[in-house]
């Protein structure tokens, strides 16, 4: 890794400015890590008496518990879900405001701000809108003959964790999408508008594939935001209900930890997350370096 | 402009207009909840305009708030978010402007390592290991205070990257001149690299304000004390405290004052919250 070609010689100087940011990564990130690997190999029995050494047991009682593997299945479709609506959402706003010249501006204004909403937020204003009682939606779903409740329906539960969750990344995406839009040569286009291509087919042929990087690099930051950051939509609304439904990993990590107090079960769980969250870091980083050669 | 199509643009405003109106919905829907007395919400379907009670509604979440439920009046909530979310971002800017200084202008014993350390923060977000962390925390006696609720958070291996990757684009020669001059480390990191962070610094500010204040699992796992109650967390208390329906109308009317700085900071710092976020994830 590269320093400056003539650098200030200190001999203390540099740890001590390194000091605050290492002591508090070592007290509250690598220190709360490594007790939540130990403690994913111990037991503790129900008074909190004793605790033994398991190995892997905890590991192998989570993926043969259904509850934990349902989690996942919810968690995958739950991450699936939020990307796809929103990552559709915002490219088919930014292709439309791309079109735009003098009105650019006021459209993005309004499609950015959600980003500062925060998720807990999102949830509750999503909630009071399909409230069962009192809502909007369920009154209009009502004309459609369908009858909306999210307290007893699971697919209800999951479709309004899913827009409230997305709701709040279209905003993201959008930015991201709009900037690889601008960034794309107009020769090419207009190039191709010479050999007679339709304006559908220049989009898949050319504008599409040319956003490809950033789309590949949006959806590992979604799919990051639907696992981790959405706590605050689930527990501020369905708190993981009805059955089941909406009980994604990091509530649930929470509710045993918490709740249940399942210190075991919690850590292995925990140490199940950092493994993901490890994975999904590395491809983000090998597709950076790619960026940079492309 | 390829061709300059008159029924496709209009098609284009149309699908905009649409997509501004949904997403804009849930917010003008909670702005007309908080207006309306309580009555409104035992009649039915929700009403689409303004009723007569906002200033009633918005003084009784400011000043009163609701003793039953148990949460304080949210005067005092705004205050601690915006405490919070201010000790997060001068924090965070901070101890990442230094230890990007260090890396990027000394050259000593275990700089790749200590580079490594900071970089695992980006794996281990405080959702997956809450049990420790509040155990540490908890053994420091950090529970409810403005110290546990900020510090744990101020780790930050983006912002290092990102001022590590500013300061590796400042012409060498300014150091060589700041040297000759006889300036020290620390006189030339306060006199000259500060001065040209300014607007890296500036866009961070926005987006680490925007994460600090929207802060959730955190305070609500380490305040127990109403008086250290945040903002954010404070309306899944008002939402699921108490046995009836939530009392929608000032629920709506902490929805908006909780939503509204930030929201506020990104409109009028739109430029620099657009440079911030698209730098950060480089």
């Amino acid at each position: 890794m590269q320093t400056k070609r003539m650098t200030f010689s200190n001999s203390w100087l540099p740890y001590a400015l390194l000091a605050p940011q290492v002591i508090v990564t070592l007290i509250f990130f690598i220190w709360p890590a490594s007790q939540a690997l130990y403690q994913s190999f111990l037991r503790q029995d129900i008074f909190g008496l004793r605790t033994t050494f398991v190995w892997f047991d905890n590991f192998s009682r989570l993926f043969a518990d259904p509850l934990y593997l349902n989690s996942l299945k919810v968690t995958f479709w739950f991450s699936v879900g939020t990307t796809v609506l929103s990552m559709s959402v915002a490219l088919l706003f930014a292709v439309m405001v791309n079109r735009m010249i003098r009105s650019r501006d006021s459209y993005t204004t309004f499609l950015v701000w959600p980003y500062a909403v925060a998720p807990a937020i999102a949830g509750v204003l999503w909630w009071f809108i399909f409230n069962p009682s009192i809502g909007i939606m369920p009154y209009m779903l009502k004309g459609f003959g369908y009858d909306w409740n999210h307290r007893s329906s699971s697919t209800d539960a999951m479709i309004l964790v899913i827009i409230a969750a997305a709701w709040k990344q279209i905003s993201y995406n959008f930015l991201f999408f709009l900037a690889g839009l601008q960034s794309i040569p107009q020769s090419l286009i207009e190039a191709a508008a010479i050999d007679g291509a339709s304006r559908f087919k220049r989009f898949w042929t050319i504008v599409f594939p040319l956003l490809s990087p950033i789309t590949f690099f949006l959806m590992v930051v979604n799919v990051v935001y639907a696992m981790f950051d959405t706590f605050g939509v689930i527990h501020a609304t369905t708190e993981g209900g009805p059955a089941q439904a909406t009980n994604i990993l990091v509530y649930k990590v929470y509710r045993d930890g918490f709740v249940n107090l399942n210190l075991g079960s919690s850590a292995a769980q925990s140490v199940i997350l950092m493994a993901i969250v490890i994975v999904l870091t590395v491809i983000q980083f090998r597709y950076i370096e790619r960026r940079v050669n492309y | 402009m390829v061709e300059n199509n008159r029924w496709g643009n209009l098609f284009a405003h149309l699908v905009l207009i649409l997509g501004v109106t949904i997403v804009v919905f849930p917010v003008y829907v909670a702005i007309i909840a908080s207006t309306h007395p309580p009555g409104t919400f035992i009649r039915g379907v929700m009403p689409l305009l303004p009723g007569p009670n906002a200033i009633e509604n918005y003084r009784i979440v400011i000043t009163e708030g609701r003793s039953r439920a148990g949460t304080p009046p949210i005067g005092g909530m705004l205050w601690n978010s915006f405490v919070m979310a201010m000790a997060i971002t001068i924090g965070k800017l901070s101890i990442s402007l230094l230890s990007a200084f260090a890396i990027v202008y000394f050259r000593f014993p275990f700089r790749i390592f200590f580079f490594w350390i900071i970089f695992l923060t980006l794996m281990l977000p405080v959702e997956v290991r809450i049990v420790p962390t509040f155990q540490v925390v908890a053994d420091l006696g950090m529970l409810n205070s403005f110290a546990g609720l900020s510090i744990p958070l101020i780790a930050s291996a983006t912002a290092t990257f990102l001022f590590r990757q500013f300061f590796m684009t400042v012409p060498e020669e300014l150091m060589e001149a700041a040297r000759v001059d006889g300036a020290g480390p620390m006189k030339f990191f306060k006199d000259i690299l500060m001065p040209l962070s300014i607007t890296n610094i500036a866009a961070l500010f926005v987006i680490m304000f925007i994460y600090g204040w929207n802060q959730y699992l955190w305070p609500l796992l380490i305040t127990t004390d109403p008086e250290y109650y945040t903002i954010v967390m404070g309306i899944q208390r008002m939402v699921t405290g108490g046995d009836s329906e939530p009392l929608w109308h000032l629920v709506m009317a902490t929805v908006v004052l909780a939503a509204l700085p930030p929201i506020l900071v990104i409109l009028f710092m739109q430029r620099l919250f657009v440079k911030g976020l698209t730098e950060t994830e480089k």
